[in-house]
């Protein structure tokens, strides 16, 4: 049988009102994230790239629900959320200029953000049903193919069609994002993707990727059951989509190539199939390695020397180093397990109280 | 041995994100002679101020890899030897001249957070932006914010110098295209009656050919057809057969050159005898590839031409010869301007501060540039003449400059 990770049972935690124990882990988060916020604040580049690793964590552990709990492989992520991008992306630029009356104008420029986000997610979310219905009967590879067709439709749509700028892209969209709001949704979709893998839901899925005739037999509505998933990572992909579109200046694109489809597989792939904290991880090390390597050329050489020719390098040694991982740990960062399954368990403990 | 894998990695996380805050060294010069300034602290107040020390520090951002990789590279050469020409000649106010280049992979995301890091970590006086417009659109963005003259050597997009009064570039804008060959086609080569096959798919065809239009009928010609197609196709000849019915002396293809060697040729074949004419899109070793004999005749503008017999231009050429190997292409000449701009207006601005510089940029005036003469308008794009090119066998042969 598989190996599921066991959600940390919340024992006699007398402390916390039995009412408010669902909801308590968003009112932690909320003060963590508003101390979070203000912290960063003060530097733009530390904002922009919390702000790009939010996004990609978004990404991979909602891709870790279809590739890695279900087991279909699914690669046309960027899609989707080139689908949030632009839906989420034309809704804000064409609200621009409206404010709620009753609510300060920064409270209300919020409030539209979060529906032209939803609006995003909810839209990639419909293409994922439209995708993955028909084409999550099948089993085997038909999926990635199906995906990929998918991925490059909606970037060949967006190329021709006038309100999405074509090639040259979508610029002007308000920059309403904030670290607060990508980290924000960063802790949904952990919640969700948690909170999936330790329902009879997430057993069922489970069951399907570990064998899909024998979870048939066993009652379980495969196709019902795969489109779900598929549906709910389709909808996070869009959210993380939306974000994107509104802190990073111009969206074309070229941003939502295959390439970046394949950037979330492999930081799902990186992690662990199936381990939501290893796709977590794995995000969080892909985004900061390029940039590392940047500063480490830096810091090597003086102006003007080789080192500080290389930035074009900073690509290939990243690929070697995924390569030496993935032949060094076939199975992942963590495998099928969580963060806490791997380390000392001192941590699990201390942990426990917040997941 | 389980655990050490992922314990290693997060090392690596860590170390990954400690490099990411630490304060740049002030660098010492070309390598490491003056290596005694080595260490030095950057300066500590934020915002727009350069670092401080013997070193003032630009930024480039460009496609040093992806799609777009030569025009990175090429810009980068440009720009390095401009810099090396300004070193050799002292510096600017007693300081040495470094650049910092940061690759973009050809994507906006990536060129705004390359712009960024240029800006708050690298702190640098002035930044020069890539070749794709719409990655020059999101630098424009982050430099505009953060109150950084950012110069653009070749983003020939209308919009990207409409971010903002730091935002600044080189070259001349697409709808100038269109006049450069409106004005030749009429005074130089005398026609009355063009037909236009623009691309439906590309903004770039349209302005060009939108503003040919206009001007060419303001002087005297006629426009006798306006055919278009669409990017990828491979049939012309129903368009090329409705130009040949209003038989005009010349047909104006604003497009690119991997579509423009097909249609000579598909011309030539409808019997169309009478000369092309195009753009810069058109400037690539392809075109005769692909045009054959076909193409041969015809004429297009561009941004510079090797053929250019001013000493300047030759000059330019010969220590770009000298130091890269081959033939400058317009690219690295646009870039050798734009880094020779800024480091003309940090030398006439009163200190490095980014207002400071801006307005220094916004006062170049017939600045004389390998790429023709640069002086920014109040809109801060050049106005400066264009070359015309004429398409012989295998090369191109320079033909006239056209002054706006």
């Amino acid at each position: 049988m598989m190996e599921t990770p066991a959600l940390p049972v919340p024992e006699a935690r007398s402390v916390i009102p039995a009412g408010l124990r669902g909801i308590f882990p968003v009112l932690v988060a909320l003060v963590l994230l508003a101390l979070f916020q203000w912290l960063v604040s003060e530097s733009p580049f530390a904002v922009y790239l919390l702000s790009v690793m939010g996004v990609n964590i978004i990404l991979a552990v909602s891709l870790n629900i279809v590739n890695g709990m279900t087991g279909q492989f699914s690669i046309g992520h960027a899609g989707f959320m080139a689908v949030g991008a632009y839906i989420s992306g034309v809704l804000s630029l064409n609200l621009k200029e409206v404010a709620l009356s009753f609510l300060p104008v920064a409270a209300s420029d919020q409030v539209l953000f979060t529906v032209a986000l939803l609006v995003g997610g909810l839209a990639a979310a419909a293409c994922g049903f439209l995708v993955g219905l028909p084409s999550l009967r099948l089993r085997g590879d038909y999926l990635a193919i199906v995906t990929l067709g998918f991925g490059e439709i909606i970037r060949v749509v967006v190329q021709n069609t006038n309100a999405f700028g074509r090639a040259l892209g979508l610029s002007g969209i308000p920059q309403y994002s904030s670290p607060y709001m990508v980290y924000f949704w960063v802790f949904l979709v952990v919640l969700v993707a948690r909170r999936i893998a330790g329902s009879s839901h997430g057993r069922s899925l489970w069951a399907i990727r570990e064998d899909e005739v024998a979870a048939e037999a066993m009652g379980v509505d495969t196709t019902g059951y795969k489109v779900r998933s598929f549906v709910i990572s389709s909808f996070f992909a869009g959210i993380a989509g939306g974000l994107f579109a509104h802190f990073v200046p111009i969206i074309n694109p070229g941003s939502f190539t295959f390439v970046k489809s394949m950037e979330i597989v492999v930081m799902v792939v990186l992690g662990g199939l199936g381990s939501t904290t290893g796709a977590i991880v794995a995000a969080i090390l892909l985004t900061l390695l390029p940039e590392g390597m940047r500063s480490l050329f830096n810091a090597l050489g003086t102006e003007g020397s080789l080192a500080q020719k290389v930035d074009q390098i900073r690509m290939p040694i990243y690929g070697l180093l995924l390569v030496v991982l993935m032949l060094s740990r076939p199975q992942g960062l963590f495998g099928v397990r969580e963060l806490w399954d791997v380390l000392p368990r001192w941590i699990p403990r201390k942990r426990r109280g917040l997941s | 041995m389980r655990r050490i894998a992922p314990m290693l990695l997060a090392a690596l996380a860590v170390l990954a994100a400690a490099c990411e805050k630490k304060t740049q060294p002030a660098p010492s010069g070309e390598g490491g002679a003056q290596a005694t300034q080595q260490g030095q602290p950057a300066a500590p107040g934020g915002g727009n101020v350069p670092a401080s020390g013997d070193v003032i520090l630009l930024g480039q951002v460009g496609a040093l890899t992806g799609g777009q990789a030569t025009f990175g590279i090429s810009t980068r050469n440009g720009i390095e030897m401009a810099l090396k020409e300004a070193n050799a000649a002292g510096g600017v106010k007693g300081k040495k001249l470094a650049i910092r280049v940061y690759d973009n992979q050809s994507k906006p995301e990536e060129a705004a957070q390359a712009t960024t890091r240029l800006i708050t970590q690298d702190k640098v006086a002035i930044i020069l932006g890539d070749v794709a417009s719409s990655n020059s659109l999101a630098m424009a963005e982050k430099a505009q914010a953060a109150g950084v003259p950012m110069i653009t050597p070749s983003s020939t997009n209308t919009t990207v110098t409409q971010k903002g009064d730091y935002i600044f570039r080189v070259c001349f804008i697409d709808p100038f295209q269109g006049y450069v060959m409106a004005k030749f086609a009429r005074e130089d080569l005398k026609l009355n009656k063009v037909a236009v096959l623009q691309d439906n798919k590309s903004a770039y065809s349209i302005d060009l050919s939108d503003v040919f239009t206009r001007k060419f009928t303001e002087m005297g010609g006629k426009i006798t057809t306006t055919e278009s197609y669409s990017q990828g196709d491979t049939d012309y000849r129903a368009q090329l057969t409705a130009i040949r019915k209003t038989q005009p002396d010349g047909i104006y293809v604003p497009g690119y050159y991997s579509e423009v060697g097909v249609i000579a040729r598909q011309a030539r074949e409808v019997g169309l005898k009478v000369p092309l004419m195009g753009g810069d899109g058109w400037d690539s070793e392809k075109l005769f590839e692909l045009g054959g004999s076909a193409i041969q005749g015809s004429y297009f503008s561009n941004h510079y031409s090797p053929d250019n017999p001013d000493p300047r231009v030759q000059k330019f050429i010969s220590e770009y010869k000298a130091t890269y190997g081959g033939v400058p292409d317009a690219l690295a000449a646009l870039g050798y301007d734009a880094a020779r701009v800024a480091i003309e207006a940090l030398k006439r601005s009163k200190d490095l501060s980014g207002p400071a510089v801006r307005d220094a940029i916004a006062q170049t005036k017939d600045f004389p540039g390998v790429a023709g003469t640069i002086t920014l308008d109040d809109k801060r794009n050049a106005v400066k003449s264009a070359v015309v090119l004429k398409v012989g066998d295998g090369k191109t042969e320079y033909v006239t400059t056209v002054n706006p």
